[in-house]
């Protein structure tokens, strides 16, 4: 069974009038390790996703299994419930609500103080994820203070802190600056890459998504598409028509292959389209 | 410019009073207010002046600084002083000035003006060394770890000790994050025309509305991501939660508390035989 294993989940907000189906039949593996992109235009039910993987919503219909537990079930207790998180760390959006502490260090020790760590070894992790976030140097810091992309490699931090394995960064970088999109990028790329550990990044940015193994497009609470961020930036109708703006470069490589001019259009590289299209002339001035 | 307004009173430090635990300046504060309330003879009134005055110049905070800590009970003093002065019994031979105003007729008597003067000095000693042992040596986050522990004893009889505590050290995280907010909102608020500086008070109140409405409702929805972040980092309560930071009460911390302990038996100093000072009459008792 994949580390992540959604069977046919349906998940709806509200009661009787208000009812909205949120999430509709949803089936879904996620692999160990794998660096998952989830797209999708406003109120397409990302989060409602992130947070059914946490627990934090129950599915009305289905099953959902995380490193083969079960955790759809009312019933699952409170250990469990605390397992589950310590597995799969949740990054949020707004990185102001979610450091708890006055102090960056303390804030780090939040999970492992929860989790009812040793003192000694809450220090260690401690000492050991602000190195390798690299703010070690703002451990004393209050974190009011800080830079958003600082700020959210604070909220990484302390999740690594608990040892995770799966983690879910649910638009982190939407209110960031370009520096700070930047700053989280590269932490999300040495987490999979370095660490093994199985990311899933929620975004509305085409290029962070390009930089996952695998792009899923969510559709008003159904998986629209879901392949590698080749094949899915090929289909650019479809995306445009779920509101998703495709970019420029795989816009331009779309029309002049529509105009019949043979281009590869699953390029969203700006290089990479001049390198095409270069590749093309060359090709037929000979 | 609200971002000005300092939080507390914590000046940081290397001083024996900066690295007391937190538990032991709680304690001796308590100590010393019990210990100036039991003042009674002018000889323990000076023990108490010379135990304040090597307070400030051991917490190597500017004089200057800690007086500052009376200027907004300036006010309290003048009118507790001037009651006492008035108010209090005496001998009639004691009468130094009689006014006749109306049908108002106040009398100074050296009781009057004896009592008003231990009056003023409780309170100005009183601030003075909480403001040196307590507020001005230990950072907010310190203290309510420190009250924390302290009460933890009380949680046996489920007394909320830890939630209070959680409770206060996350207002102390928010209280900047919040300022910085309305910060924005008047900015917002003033750019479309809003005036918060003329009119009257009415006038004015009604003006901060539209400032406090939109902060109240931001306010909702951080309290709802802050649960949620705490939730996904483990957090259930007091139960089970260990800390990195180990509080340990060093022999400094005993013999501090030993040395402030000693002060209670200011109670015991002899009076001054109200003959030696010339005075007939006169009693330092109350
Ligand atoms: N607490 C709630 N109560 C009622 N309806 C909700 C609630 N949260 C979300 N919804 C609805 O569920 C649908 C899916 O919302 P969700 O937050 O999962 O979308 P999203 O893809 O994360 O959107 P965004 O990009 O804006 O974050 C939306 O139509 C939304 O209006
Ligand atoms: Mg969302």
């Amino acid at each position: 069974m994949a580390f992540i294993e959604c069977k046919d989940v349906s998940f709806s907000y509200g009661e009787g009038e208000n009812r909205k189906a949120a999430v509709k039949h949803l089936s879904l593996s996620i692999e160990k390790g794998t660096f998952t992109a989830v797209l999708g235009h406003n109120g397409s039910g990302k989060s409602t996703l992130a947070k059914l993987l946490c627990s934090i919503l129950l599915p009305d219909e289905g099953e959902i299994f995380v490193d083969g537990m079960k955790i759809s079930d009312e019933n699952l207790s409170e250990d469990d419930l605390i397992e589950l998180h310590r597995k799969v760390g949740m990054v949020f959006q707004n990185p102001d609500n979610q450091l708890v502490a006055t102090v960056v260090e303390e804030d780090v020790a939040f999970g492992p103080e929860n989790l009812g760590v040793e003192p000694a070894e809450i220090r260690r992790r401690v000492d050991e994820v602000l190195k390798i976030m690299d703010i070690s140097e703002y451990a004393r810091h209050s974190p009011t203070r800080l830079s958003g992309g600082q700020k959210q490699r604070v909220a990484v931090a302390g999740i690594l802190a608990m040892r995770p394995s799966c983690m879910i960064f649910d638009e982190a970088t939407a209110m960031l600056d370009p520096q700070g999109r930047k700053e989280v990028m590269e932490t999300i790329g040495k987490l999979h890459d370095e660490m093994g550990i199985t990311v899933i990044h929620i975004t509305h940015n085409m290029e962070e998504a390009l930089e996952a193994d695998r792009v899923i497009v969510l559709n008003d609470g159904v998986i629209a598409l879901d392949g590698t961020p080749h094949e899915v930036f090929s289909e650019t109708e479809a995306m445009q028509r779920m509101g998703l703006d495709v970019q420029q470069p795989t816009k331009l490589l779309h029309e002049l292959r529509l105009a019949g001019v043979p281009l590869d259009d699953g390029i969203t590289d700006l290089d990479a389209c001049a390198r095409e299209i270069c590749r093309f002339c060359a090709g037929k001035k000979q | 410019m609200l971002k000005d307004i300092t939080l507390g009173q914590f000046f940081p430090g290397n001083s024996l009073l900066h690295r007391l635990d937190p538990r032991t300046k709680i304690l001796c504060s308590i100590l010393l207010i019990v210990a100036v309330f039991l003042a009674k003879s002018a000889l323990a009134y000076g023990v108490l002046i010379l135990l304040t005055a090597a307070l400030i110049i051991i917490s190597q905070i500017p004089a200057g600084t800690v007086f500052k800590a009376l200027k907004p009970l300036i006010v309290i003093i003048i009118i507790t002083a001037f009651f006492n002065m008035f108010f209090t019994g005496g001998e009639e031979e004691n009468v130094l000035a009689d006014f006749r105003i109306w049908f108002l007729h106040p009398v100074i008597r050296v009781e009057g003006i004896v009592s008003a003067v231990k009056m003023a000095l409780r309170i100005v000693l009183l601030i003075l060394q909480t403001s040196v042992v307590l507020t001005y040596t230990t950072s907010p986050i310190d203290m309510t770890d420190g009250i924390e522990r302290l009460l933890s004893p009380l949680a046996k009889i489920r007394v909320p000790v830890h939630t209070f505590a959680m409770m206060m050290s996350l207002a102390l995280r928010f209280i900047p994050t919040l300022i910085e907010e309305t910060d924005k909102i008047i900015s917002a608020q003033k750019s479309r025309g809003a005036d918060f500086s003329s009119g009257n008070v009415i006038r004015r109140v009604k003006a901060l509305v539209p400032v406090l409405i939109p902060l109240l409702l931001s306010s909702f929805r951080r309290a709802d991501d802050l649960a949620l972040a705490m939730e996904c980092r483990c957090y259930r309560g007091g139960t089970g939660r260990t800390r990195m930071k180990i509080m340990k009460m060093t022999a400094k911390d005993f013999l501090f508390i030993l040395f402030c302990a000693l002060f209670i038996a200011v109670r015991f100093l002899p009076m001054i035989s109200s003959s030696a000072l010339g005075i007939t009459g006169m009693n330092f008792s109350f």
